[in-house]
């Protein structure tokens, strides 16, 4: 077409106004205020200490922080090819970011790459948009022509050749007079209405940040100041912070949010292309994590790449951006939560931790992610089969009455006969302290022994149900010692008022909680590791460091949910323990004896908890571990330690 | 104000009954801006010589921003063509319904397009997984993420 056109695209050099949103760049803070409850693996940021063999490093990076880089690309492209920073943007998204193969790419074929990317149309990119020098960051917005085509006088430096006559937008036929035309430097022009309408469909209902234009057949990209100016209002709009849609009667309101969208495309876009990126995946997040794992897949069998985005719970604001983010339950509601409370962070704002190698939101330690995943793949199949085992009452295998677990410890006293005994294996809990009984272990004879089909899958099925069972039961527990706590928080908040201790005094509960349900958290994926072991002499002592790690968690647990103390110092007095939890100790000492009871016990499941992790993390480096089945990336078993 | 559907569509519609529709496409019923049909025939030699279809499409609120919902009527005695792109529920697997759909295009486009998707036919074939596509298919085609194998 004709040279106005080109003109129309070129004519952009006035305007340098930059006003990108004076946003926060900063890294995340990931000093948190509770390092303490942490088992020393809350790696920090830029520390550059010696990690331990159950930790990488990684650099946590908020939004912000990634749209820093993104823009020094950009500004790197820009000042290599002299294109504006839309065009710029546009190359790189459609090269996955790859700054050397685009860079070879444009120079091989200029025109190519521009239409390619939607920055250029086939006719005119023969012109290189190079003759004026490095341009702002804003100045494609004149790529954006718009007038009320009424007002004749308006404004003198429109391009000319929109005639100022009567205008129908093509898309709704509109013709009003002061309809608002806007056009991509294609010059096929809609109305601001048409165009706010179609830009927030793309973004909000397909996910899409390559938005072409409207017309068919033509394969022009709207620029990323085409969509800022469009939805939240061009540079030099009376109120810079603002939004003031072109569009008049845009919702503002909705097109802050497709707006806030669109940048979280942009950014998603980035780190998917990028291996040494991961976006947060909990729900309303958006921090990213940086962890070079080096090269590729085989690394994940000998580490478990876990991390952690910077950010608890979820944030408040986002609630109306989380429609088309994520379907996922979100757990704040679960859990009841309030947001932070009072200063600190509270205890059921979870820290985002995930695992950088594969989708497993969650701390999957100590087992490697292929581990990890076949048995959440078992779990899934056989949903049905163990579903029985979630279920909160059971029967006392004494006097058959029903009783109900309300704790997260497993030691269980049945109401009526005070029969002691073992939630998890139903077995006498006096059994449960001494040297020869493992609880945690599963007895393999029975699947040896097993001759004909029938038996052995009756064999195979218990012994996934051992697994399964104890596995559902760390989850269940960690839940329903969390409820527990959260009952009890109020107690050591009005403790704090009626005595001379401090908060932080008051706090070696919440310490020893979130103690609890890391911990819990690590046990529970022992027994997807145990399920996948091949006997033998490894197996045995990892069952033993299991059986050490269940067993101080399990004191904890009790100890945490026997009565409490009332006073500071109260007397040593009666009161029996409740239903569900606490046999053993019984009566209240005063509240210090039970803070230094809880504290030290804390330590002591702190340190087996440390050596569990560190123990399998190490036999996963040393490549000590055998399985009973074939494992991604793991050699074959032998035929004779095989178990299907 | 009117929405940006209903405008269209009256416009879309005048023009219709003032220019009337392109040869072997008629118009049956469009009493509302929710649903309209059309039949649709192949001219001169085809393979569907002598056979008429009928269209049907549905719009939403959105529209023209979005795609309309178009497939052909199998009820009633009718038949969705024979075709490699056109399921035996009526669903259609063509781009220009999903994500080659743009907002300028109109329903006459539409019929025209799918007129010489027929015209072009080489052998009368259902999609090769058509049995299991309509046993899952949604009701609504625009659920459907079709693959887009080629352009014919
Ligand atoms: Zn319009
Ligand atoms: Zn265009
Ligand atoms: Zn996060
Ligand atoms: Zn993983
Ligand atoms: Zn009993
Ligand atoms: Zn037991």
């Amino acid at each position: 077409m004709s040279s106005d056109e080109e003109d129309y695209y070129m004519d952009s050099d006035d305007d340098m106004m930059d006003d990108v949103q004076d946003e926060d760049t900063s890294d995340i803070d990931m000093d948190d205020d509770d390092d303490d409850t942490d088992f020393g693996y809350d790696f920090k940021v830029g520390s550059g200490s010696k990690h331990k063999s159950y930790q990488v490093d990684y650099t946590s990076l908020s939004q912000p922080r990634v749209e820093q880089t993104m823009k020094e690309d950009v500004d790197h492209i820009c000042g290599i090819f002299g294109v504006d920073a839309g065009t710029a943007s546009l190359l790189l998204r459609n090269e996955s970011w790859n700054k050397e193969r685009l860079i070879e790419k444009y120079m091989d074929n200029t025109t190519k790459v521009l239409v390619d990317a939607g920055a250029a149309q086939p006719e005119f990119a023969l012109v290189r948009p190079s003759t004026t020098a490095r341009r702002s960051a804003r100045s494609t917005s004149k790529l954006l022509s718009f007038k009320k085509s009424s007002n004749p006088t308006s404004s003198p430096e429109q391009p000319e050749r929109i005639p100022s006559t009567s205008f129908t937008c093509p898309i709704c036929f509109d013709d009003s007079p002061d309809l608002k035309q806007l056009a991509l430097h294609c010059g096929h022009a809609a109305c601001s209405g048409c165009w706010n309408a179609y830009v927030i469909s793309k973004i909000r209902d397909e996910g899409e940040h390559c938005i072409r234009c409207m017309t068919e057949g033509c394969a022009l990209v709207a620029t990323d100041e085409f969509i800022h100016d469009l939805l939240v209002g061009p540079p030099g709009s009376p109120a810079p912070t603002a939004v003031t849609p072109i569009d008049p009667s845009a919702d503002v309101h909705e097109n802050a949010v497709a707006f806030n969208r669109f940048n979280q495309l942009l950014v998603r876009n980035f780190v998917s292309s990028n291996p040494n990126l991961k976006f947060c995946p909990f729900p309303g997040c958006t921090n990213t994590v940086e962890c070079s794992l080096g090269s590729g897949k085989a690394v994940l069998t000998s580490v478990v790449p876990t991390v952690k985005c910077g950010a608890r719970g979820i944030p408040q604001d986002t609630s109306d951006l989380k429609e088309g983010v994520s379907g996922k339950a979100t757990f704040s509601s679960a859990l009841g939560s309030s947001g932070p409370s009072g200063g600190g962070t509270s205890i059921h704002d979870k820290e985002h931790v995930f695992c950088f190698g594969c989708p497993i939101e969650g701390d999957h330690r100590p087992v490697v992610c292929a581990v990890a995943k076949m048995w959440m793949k078992k779990c899934e199949d056989d949903s049905e089969t163990a579903n029985w085992i979630k279920s909160n009452t059971k029967e006392c295998s004494q006097c058959q009455s029903t009783i109900e677990k309300n704790g997260g410890c497993n030691h269980m006293t049945c109401k009526k006969c005070k029969y002691e005994f073992c939630w998890v294996c139903m077995g006498p809990w006096s059994e449960h302290g001494t040297a020869w009984y493992s609880c945690n272990r599963y007895d393999e004879k029975g699947s040896i022994d097993a001759r004909d089909a029938q038996s052995r899958s009756r064999a195979s099925l218990e012994r996934y149900l051992h697994y399964y069972n104890r596995w559902a039961n760390h989850e269940q527990s960690a839940k329903l010692s969390l409820d527990l706590y959260l009952k009890t928080e109020k107690k050591m908040e009005d403790l704090q008022l009626t005595s001379s201790l401090t908060w932080i005094e008051v706090q070696f509960m919440r310490r020893a909680v979130d103690v609890l349900l890391s911990c819990r958290t690590t046990l529970k994926w022992t027994y997807a590791m145990g399920y996948y072991l091949a006997r033998g002499n490894e197996k045995d002592l990892f069952e033993d460091n299991q059986r050490d790690l269940e067993k101080a968690v399990e004191d904890l647990s009790e100890l945490l949910e026997g009565p409490m103390p009332t006073e500071v110092d109260a007397a040593a007095g009666s009161g029996s323990g409740e239903g569900g939890g606490g046999g053993g100790q019984g009566g209240q000492g005063s509240i210090s004896e039970l803070r230094q009871k809880v504290t030290d016990k804390t330590v002591y499941v702190q340190k087996r908890n440390e050596i569990v992790l560190d123990d399998t993390a190490q036999g996963f480096l040393d490549g000590r571990w055998r399985w009973n089945t074939s494992i991604d990336g793991f050699e074959d078993p032998a035929d004779e330690i095989r178990v299907d | 104000m009117a929405s940006i559907s209903s405008r269209r569509l009256a416009k879309e519609l005048m023009e219709i009954k003032n220019d009337g529709c392109p040869v072997g496409i008629n118009l049956v019923k469009a009493d509302d801006f929710s649903t309209w049909w059309f039949t649709i025939q192949v001219m001169g030699e085809s393979l569907y010589k002598n056979e008429q279809f009928t269209l049907q499409f549905r719009f939403d609120p959105q529209y023209p921003i979005s795609s309309p919902a178009v497939q052909f009527v199998v009820t009633d005695g009718k038949e969705a063509p024979v075709h490699p792109h056109v399921y035996s529920n009526g669903h259609i697997c063509a781009s220009i319904l999903g994500n080659e759909w743009s907002p300028v295009l109109s329903v006459i486009a539409v019929c025209v397009t799918l007129q010489s998707m027929l015209a072009s036919c080489k052998e009368k074939q259902r999609p090769i997984d058509n049995d299991r596509y309509i046993k899952h298919a949604p009701e609504n085609p625009k659920k459907t993420r079709f693959h887009y194998d080629d352009d014919t």
